[in-house]
């Protein structure tokens, strides 16, 4: 059995080569308010047809 | 259709199957063939992740839940991007460290070789059956198309897909996949212009949505708590994001798209192109089924969109009167919302309320009419296939779409089919092969070129099941549904086990495999004995595991290869 295996960080410090975004973790924070936009969206959409 | 049709139909999909086993019949590598070209970049493996979950089922059965429920099943999409991100983040990379074919191999590094086999034994089951069933979606149009035996069709899409496949693994499945995609979107997009020119005049997107919204069919989230609601923000968060972490982690189908790839970065960007456009995706083909179901509030429709079910049934005078009865509805029904559109334009609050609440009882009316229609048919035949939304959208197609669009709306469904169809069926060979062929003959896993061939005949097996399981998939009455609860029954266990693997770090491998063990009956037991919403299925699957396995390895005598000193 081998143990859990431990985050990968040189993973996560690497550059992802995207336009805006020098790290990993801010892809992912601009995905997560990307989700909450739409959902904020999706809520105003509702209130304004229902 | 006409030959317009006939030519785009087959130009398109059989065209794309010729070319997906031209481009990829040198393939000679395992590693190619399992896990596709080294070369494939971002946007292939986002639109091949995205073709590989969009099957037939999202292009016909949605629009018909839009038509039918409304838009409120957007939200079991809401847990999608928040579980990519942890894909990306924990699992991806770890995958790729590992250079494994498949996600149960690591679970075989990890633990040990029955938690590998227990894990690849569930996969295998639940997307051995789901295969079978998603073929039969496409089937069921085609049949109502071309009038062809329904059986004819299920064989003749299987073998398209199983050429291919079997031909190029999993990189003719990618390649095929960019320009299924690209079809699908003309498609729909086609389908979505043509609806919206058709509303009646003056009446517009903006008119379409006020009426949609006022019948209760754009409630797009819901943030109640009451747990036998089977749509809300909660189950779409927590249960989608179980749902969506197991499916996208631990789903050979989903794994074996984002394994390869040239780098861990092209890995990333394709998941994170599809946390991005996911739920405006659905959020559109739902909506596409809410301004259909505008839209035939001012055109004549069947009181039951399976037409085939309906005539094969409807002998009597009884079903003439229920014809007549709605015609006359929707009649009503449309005068009820001109008048309500006419009263929210004086800007008389009395009248607009008046008139929106004759609206509201005039399209119960029709809704109960239909369901009269339904327990009629039941009545005549108690095994009549009663539900009809998944014909509403092919319905419009066939009768409001011109000639040309019609056959490129028909390959919409032939290339949603065939793309997710290629992705599970290149999985389940390779697990078969990988995880249990490889296991059994150890000695054959050093010979690249035969391991080749049996991944190639477990393929081509699969496919075979899959065709014959479709023969006898009639009683899945709602599609999209049998694979959603199929899916949550053995995903959450699934997830369970990885989570465990990758975070629970003292726990170890007979602790874990007799706590999936435990938990799969659990949730087995609790889905014939509960009724709540089945997406917390995947929560309490996890959950169970996870908590069996951390109170097991309390219990259970510590082994010394337990220990943790050394990261993996």
């Amino acid at each position: 059995m081998t143990p859990a295996p431990r985050p990968d960080e040189r993973s996560e410090a690497a550059p992802p080569g995207v336009p805006g975004f020098g790290t990993w973790r801010g892809i992912y924070l601009f995905v997560f308010g990307w989700f909450l936009l739409v959902v904020i969206l999706l809520s105003v959409f509702t209130g304004i047809f229902s | 259709m006409n030959v317009a049709d006939w030519v785009v139909l087959l130009g398109t999909i059989v065209g794309i199957a010729a070319y997906g086993s031209w481009r990829t019949r040198h393939v000679r590598s395992l590693s190619t063939y399992l896990r596709g070209n080294t070369s494939t970049g971002w946007g292939t493996i986002g639109l091949s992740v995205m073709a590989t979950q969009a099957s037939a089922i999202t292009y016909l059965s949605i629009p018909g839940q839009g038509f039918e429920s409304g838009i409120g099943f957007v939200q079991n999409y809401f847990g999608l991007p928040l579980a990519l991100i942890i894909v990306c983040a924990v699992f991806l990379p770890m995958y790729r460290r590992l250079n494994v074919y498949t996600a149960y191999e690591f679970l075989g590094q990890r633990f040990d070789e029955k938690t590998r086999l227990l894990a690849a034994g569930l996969f295998l089951l639940q997307r051995g059956l789901a295969t079978g069933v998603t073929i039969y979606a496409p089937a069921i149009i085609i049949s109502t198309v071309l009038g062809w035996p329904l059986d004819l069709v299920i064989v003749f899409t299987g073998l398209l897909v199983i050429v291919y496949t079997v031909t190029g693994g999993s990189e003719a499945v990618a390649l095929t996949h960019k320009w299924q995609m690209a079809v699908i979107s003309a498609g729909m997009l086609t389908a979505m212009v043509v609806l919206l020119l058709r509303l009646p005049d003056g009446l517009g997107f903006t008119g379409a949505a006020h009426v949609a919204g006022a019948l209760g069919k754009l409630q797009a989230v819901d943030f109640s708590l009451d747990p036998s609601r089977r749509y809300t923000v909660w189950t779409g968060v927590f249960g989608g994001l179980f749902l969506s972490l197991s499916y996208f982690g631990t789903d050979q189908s989903q794994v074996q798209r984002y394994i390869g790839g040239a780098s861990l970065r092209e890995g990333r960007l394709g998941l994170m192109f599809n946390a991005v456009l996911k739920i405006p995706m659905q959020f559109v083909i739902l909506l596409l089924g809410a301004l259909l179901f505008v839209f035939y509030q001012f055109a004549p429709h069947p009181v039951f969109f399976n037409q085939a079910e309906w005539r094969r049934h409807a002998q009597d005078g009884r079903f003439r009167a229920i014809e007549a009865e709605h015609a006359s509805a929707v009649a009503q029904s449309q005068s009820a919302i001109r008048a309500w559109l006419q009263a929210r334009a004086s800007d008389d609050t009395a009248r607009e309320a008046s008139a929106r609440a004759a609206m509201v009882t005039a399209s119960h009316r029709t809704h109960a009419i239909r369901a009269e229609a339904k327990a009629a048919l039941v009545a005549a035949d108690p095994r009549a296939k009663t539900k009809d939304s998944d014909y509403v959208f092919i319905t419009f197609i066939l009768t409001q779409l011109p000639h040309g669009a019609v056959g490129l709306l028909v390959a919409v469904m032939f290339a949603a089919a065939l793309s997710s169809k290629a992705s599970e069926l290149a999985a389940l060979g390779t697990t078969t092969t990988i995880d249990f062929w490889r296991h059994f003959r150890p000695l054959g896993a050093a010979d690249d070129a035969r391991n080749m061939r049996v991944a190639r005949r477990f393929t081509a097996l699969w496919g075979v099941f899959a065709v014959a399981f479709a023969l006898f998939a009639g009683f899945a009455e709602n599609l999209i549904e049998a694979i959603n609860i199929l899916g949550s029954i053995f995903y959450g266990v699934l997830l369970g086990l990885f989570l465990v693997a990758f975070f629970l770090r003292r726990v170890s491998g007979s602790a874990v495999f007799f706590a999936a063990v435990t938990a799969q009956a659990l949730v087995i037991v609790m889905y014939f004995s509960l009724n709540i919403g089945y997406l917390w299925y995947n929560l309490i699957g996890c959950a169970a595991c996870i908590a069996f396995s951390v109170a097991l390895q309390a219990v259970l005598p510590p082994r010394a290869d337990a220990d943790e000193g050394h990261a993996g």
